[in-house]
């Protein structure tokens, strides 16, 4: 298993925001679902290891994310909710300061930079500033940006938010073919459902709980259910996006 | 990691704040027009008022504009050390900060890195300005500015890494505003920066002990005689001191959770 998560407890004061999450994951696409605010984005920063969860376990590659998060980054790479990039900066500025934070020599971030674009089909705007740069366009710099340092993990925290349709649709079709070609295991966390397909491996997670964790379309048949939609509402009681 | 990653990420926190500066012209003019306004402006009408006796490390009478070029020197490097330490909050806050905070590099490096090139920048905007005070023949030997660089490096990490201490003990944007203002005038106006203290002893003898007390005075000793090739022993010690200070308590109580978090429990209210 890439990422394991055990009894995982978070609070914010007093309020808890995660009670008890356990769940693991392996190489493929990897889906965690859930309403605005049912955990999904603290759960997200505290496998990012920006929090410390109050307590359990987070296993990454091996590794305990509280004893070893140095050895763990260097090989996850993260997409925020938020956008983070620098908009006065070109794109090729961005990806080389973010390689240089991984300690990448200039000249194989260049190289890894020219693959990565491609792949995201972005290599001819190099040197555009990234303020010049639509919100689709900007999304998919930030999983270039995620994916320098060849990680083998990648995890997005609701990284099509606020795009439209088409865009979203790109982007979470460019995340699943790099998932493929690159074999790593992807965390995309969201709130839509039409980002689901039946094949994903779903986490539910709704009021800091974790309510389901497989295939779609098995935890579809075992909740005797037609689609994720259904499965959605009968485990969360929320009629949820698409 | 080997040191080669550590020099490329050291090289690329460092590029990126350089290049980040010189895209925001106008950080750049705000940086240069306050000192200048102080110097041509503010100078020009007090040098008839408060004229300056002979005082170390000055061998003569001097004008009022060569007094307070040292003071108006550490001014830039206040308002660009905090100015920084504001960027950390905002980052903080919108999370550009997260960015840095993943890499595999230990978090002391990486914020030890900002706040070597926050003074570098520093280092940049002193000279440009200490170039145009020539204009308004404020004239320093080529020997002075060499022998200043070492000081105004160590006064820019000590203001740095002041700014990125306050910054960790604000939890929001909102509050920042307010510790500029109790932080950067009381720290720039009660000090050595726009009259001597022995003027201060005559006028008020407390203030004057506020202003003795202030490490400010001393970053502003410390340079004024560096910039005449002399090593003012104390000023030295207080700055080296401060810095060391000021830089283990901002590099390790730094915490990316303080502003998020915040904005967490505000959301989920």
């Amino acid at each position: 298993m890439t990422i394991v998560v055990k009894q995982l407890y978070f609070n914010y004061g007093k309020k808890a925001a995660l009670k008890g999450v356990s769940f693991s994951l392996s190489a493929g696409f990897n889906v965690l679902l859930g309403p605005n605010g049912a955990g999904k984005s603290t759960l997200f920063s505290l496998l990012t290891g920006l929090y410390q969860p109050s307590s359990g376990e987070i296993i990454i590659n091996g590794y305990d994310l509280l004893k070893s998060k140095l050895a763990i980054m260097r090989n996850v790479g993260v997409v925020f909710q938020q956008a983070t990039l620098d908009l006065d900066l070109s794109i090729r500025q961005n990806l080389l300061y973010h390689a240089s934070l991984h300690g990448i020599a200039p000249n194989q971030a260049l190289h890894n930079i020219e693959r990565i674009l491609t792949q995201l089909k972005l290599q001819t705007r190099l040197d555009d500033k990234v303020r010049s740069l639509n919100g689709g366009h900007r999304r998919r710099v930030e999983i270039a940006r995620a994916l320098i340092h060849q990680p083998k993990v990648l995890l997005l925290d609701e990284a099509t938010v606020g795009l439209d349709t088409e865009s979203r649709a790109l982007i979470i079709e460019h995340v699943r073919d790099l998932c493929q070609q690159l074999d790593i295991c992807v965390l995309w966390t969201t709130h839509l459902m039409d980002e689901v397909t039946a094949q994903d491996q779903l986490i539910i997670i709704n009021e800091g709980e974790v309510q389901a964790q497989g295939v779609t379309s098995d935890l579809c048949q075992t909740h005797q259910v037609e689609n994720v939609y259904q499965l959605y509402y009968a485990l969360t009681h929320h009629k949820g996006l698409v | 990691m080997n040191i080669y990653q550590y020099f490329y990420c050291f090289t690329g926190i460092v590029k990126r704040e350089i290049l980040r500066f010189f895209q925001q012209r106008s950080r750049l003019l705000s940086a240069l027009v306050r000192p200048l306004l102080w110097l041509v402006v503010f100078a020009a009408g007090f040098r008839a008022a408060l004229g300056v006796a002979i005082m170390e490390p000055y061998g003569t009478y001097i004008t009022y504009q060569q007094y307070i070029t040292p003071g108006l020197c550490c001014m830039i490097v206040l308002f660009n050390g905090m100015q920084s330490s504001l960027s950390m909050v905002y980052d903080r806050e919108m999370g550009s900060m997260k960015v840095l905070l993943m890499s595999p590099l230990p978090r002391p490096f990486l914020l030890l890195s900002k706040l070597i090139a926050t003074a570098l920048l520093s280092l940049l905007q002193v000279y440009l300005f200490l170039l145009l005070a020539r204009l308004v023949d404020v004239d320093i030997d080529m020997a002075g500015y060499f022998a200043a660089a070492p000081a105004v490096f160590l006064i820019a990490f000590f203001l740095g890494s002041l700014g990125l201490m306050l910054s960790n003990l604000i939890k929001q944007l909102e509050n920042f505003a307010g510790v500029m203002n109790f932080v950067i005038f009381p720290m720039f106006f009660l000090s050595s920066a726009l009259y001597p203290l022995w003027k201060m002893q005559e006028a008020s003898l407390w203030l004057y002990w506020i202003c003795d007390y202030n490490p400010f005075s001393y970053c502003v000793e410390l340079l004024r005689f560096a910039l005449y090739q002399q090593m003012n022993v104390t000023a030295f010690w207080v700055v080296f001191g401060s810095t060391i200070f000021a830089s283990l308590f901002a590099l390790f109580s730094f915490s990316p959770q303080r502003g998020s978090k915040v904005t967490a429990m505000k959301s989920k209210k």
